[in-house]
């Protein structure tokens, strides 16, 4: 991968936990978090930069949809589970 | 001290016949017995139980509800509006999600009807076929471990004059094929085998099920609500004809399902649902688009994350099983251990009343058989016809494990298991008596 789009995955990463973290149900949170992990290891050796470029853009697109559904899961919120105490 | 004044009574009188209806919670602190568990809503700051019930719904995933939200909000045109954008916008969205479902069972999107679910479905397909070659076709052949909808379904046929054939189950929870082959006849229409069961987990020979159908001319339905998007399907290699699905079993919406109708070679129905025309004319009334789209999506993911899903669900049921027979003798995994989907554990603890372990385990959402029979007292059809005895069916707990299911769920519901059932068995006589070496079916109950 070249220097750039190396720069680019791991701040796309850093920014996919970041949010991640903050979705409020622990079902969803732990899941989006093990999720993006696994998903950038499973994808770091490509090389091919067109198939690098499809990887960023799903991972834009799901960093978007990660933002709504926090907003959303902040508006509803219930209780927390008995793990997460 | 009452233990002990039980069993000496017991033993002590050795006529009569055995009771069926022991309690094995028997105790004088302990007078919950065999009352169905209230049901009452969380309070405010009691924290939620985890959702170990994966086989009765799932949540819907947050890329589900977000592929949702515009039709619920801007896009809400009705599909089959043929003159203006809104008809045109919420049509093309149907159709994408048409595509969606078809793909996940490699059909054709022209062989998906979309209806209101699982249920419906099933109707259709064995109402429908059933009545549309009743001319010359009178004979309908399905399991005893289906789901009520499909065993609810052959009894209304059975009252219009059908002969239906339901056929027993092997210890195992399959079903045994050459019986299946001695009982097709030549005035069968339809054969009924669901795929994955869902209070046992077990998975049914359809590739050798279909194979056989095929070659007997006779139409192969199965209900593949638990299976979709859990296990790979192909409806051509299984040569399935009719398939059922649901929405809300693989992280879509509830009140949407699909039917998948084969059209090569042309299976046909009688429409249960009369209207419009929509859908083939198989099922009238408006496609509900939001609910339509969120299956479709909920079909799209399902593909792409199948073996990631696979992988996490097989690992945290093997964690789960392993911890609870290794540290607590005298436990059954109902249904075979091979054929099987992961992700449905049916375990009996002998000794311990099942309405009991689940209310003692209270922090965590559990069921002793299916959503649909809970309601009664009597123990699952499905285990009982799997031969399970009646003490082991009364003993049972389903646990559901599912995408979002967590390392920490799972030891802590194991964890919480053992505690509970140890303390249970402590209480039991029964546990008393297996314990001093009394063999309990040599025991010949009274009656008082």
């Amino acid at each position: 991968m070249a220097a750039s789009t190396r720069a680019q995955a791991l701040s796309l990463y850093r920014l996919l936990m970041k949010e991640s973290s903050k979705l409020p149900s622990y079902n969803f949170r732990t899941y989006a978090l093990r999720r993006v992990r696994d998903a950038f290891r499973a994808n770091q050796l490509i090389e091919d930069p067109n198939a690098v470029e499809k990887l960023l853009k799903l991972g834009k697109d799901n960093l978007d949809l990660i933002r709504r559904q926090v907003t959303i899961g902040q508006m509803y919120t219930t209780q927390k589970t008995v793990v997460e105490v | 001290m009452l233990r002990k004044t039980v069993s000496t009574t017991i033993i002590g009188s050795m006529q009569g016949f055995l009771s069926h209806r022991i309690n094995y919670s028997i105790s004088a602190v302990d007078v919950v017995g065999r009352e169905l568990i209230k049901s009452r809503e969380l309070e405010k700051d009691e924290l939620r139980p985890l959702y170990m019930d994966f086989q009765a719904t799932t949540p819907m995933d947050p890329r589900v509800l977000d592929a949702m939200l515009p039709y619920q909000v801007n896009y809400y045109g009705n599909p089959h509006s043929r003159t203006h954008a809104y008809g045109w916008e919420s049509e093309s969205a149907m159709e994408k999600a048409r595509k969606q479902v078809a793909d996940l069972i490699a059909a054709d999107p022209r062989e998906i009807v979309f209806t209101s679910g699982a249920t419906e479905s099933n109707n259709m397909s064995i109402k429908g076929v059933a009545r549309f070659y009743k001319a010359k076709k009178k004979h309908v052949i399905t399991t005893q471990t289906e789901h009520k909808c499909v065993l609810d379904s052959c009894r209304v046929l059975e009252a219009e004059g059908f002969d239906i054939t339901y056929l027993p189950v092997k210890t195992n929870g399959l079903v045994d094929l050459q019986l299946l082959e001695e009982t097709i006849r030549p005035e069968t229409s339809l054969v009924s085998v669901m795929t994955v069961n869902n209070e046992i987990g077990v998975r049914q020979p359809v590739e050798e099920i279909g194979r056989i159908c095929r070659s007997r001319n006779v139409f192969f339905h199965t209900d593949a609500a638990q299976a979709v998007g859990k296990i790979p399907i192909n409806v051509s290699d299984w040569k399935v004809d009719l398939m059922s699905i649901s929405g809300h079993k693989i992280y879509g919406p509830k009140g949407i399902g699909a039917l998948y109708v084969r059209r090569r070679p042309r299976v046909r129905l009688e429409p249960l649902q009369s209207g419009g025309g929509q859908e083939r004319g198989l099922r009238s009334g408006t496609v509900p688009t939001p609910l339509a789209v969120g299956m479709g999506a909920a079909c799209e993911i399902a593909q792409q994350e199948l073996e990631y899903d696979h992988r996490w669900v097989s690992m945290l049921a093997n964690r789960l099983v392993q911890r609870i027979m290794s540290e607590i003798p005298d436990v059954v995994m109902n249904g075979d251990q091979e054929q099987r989907y992961p992700g449905c554990i049916n375990l009996s603890f002998a000794y311990v009343e099942g309405e009991s372990l689940l209310m003692a385990l209270k922090d965590v959402a559990l069921s002793s058989g299916s959503a649909c029979t809970s309601a009664s007292l009597e123990p699952s059809y499905v285990l009982r016809a799997i031969g399970t005895d009646e003490d082991l069916a009364h003993s049972s707990i389903r646990f559901g494990i599912g995408r979002f299911s967590t390392e920490a769920e799972v030891d802590f519901t194991a964890e919480k298991c053992i505690q509970q059932v140890k303390r249970l068995r402590e209480m039991s006589p029964l546990w008393e008596m297996v314990q001093e070496g009394i063999d309990l079916k040599s025991i010949k109950w009274t009656q008082h």
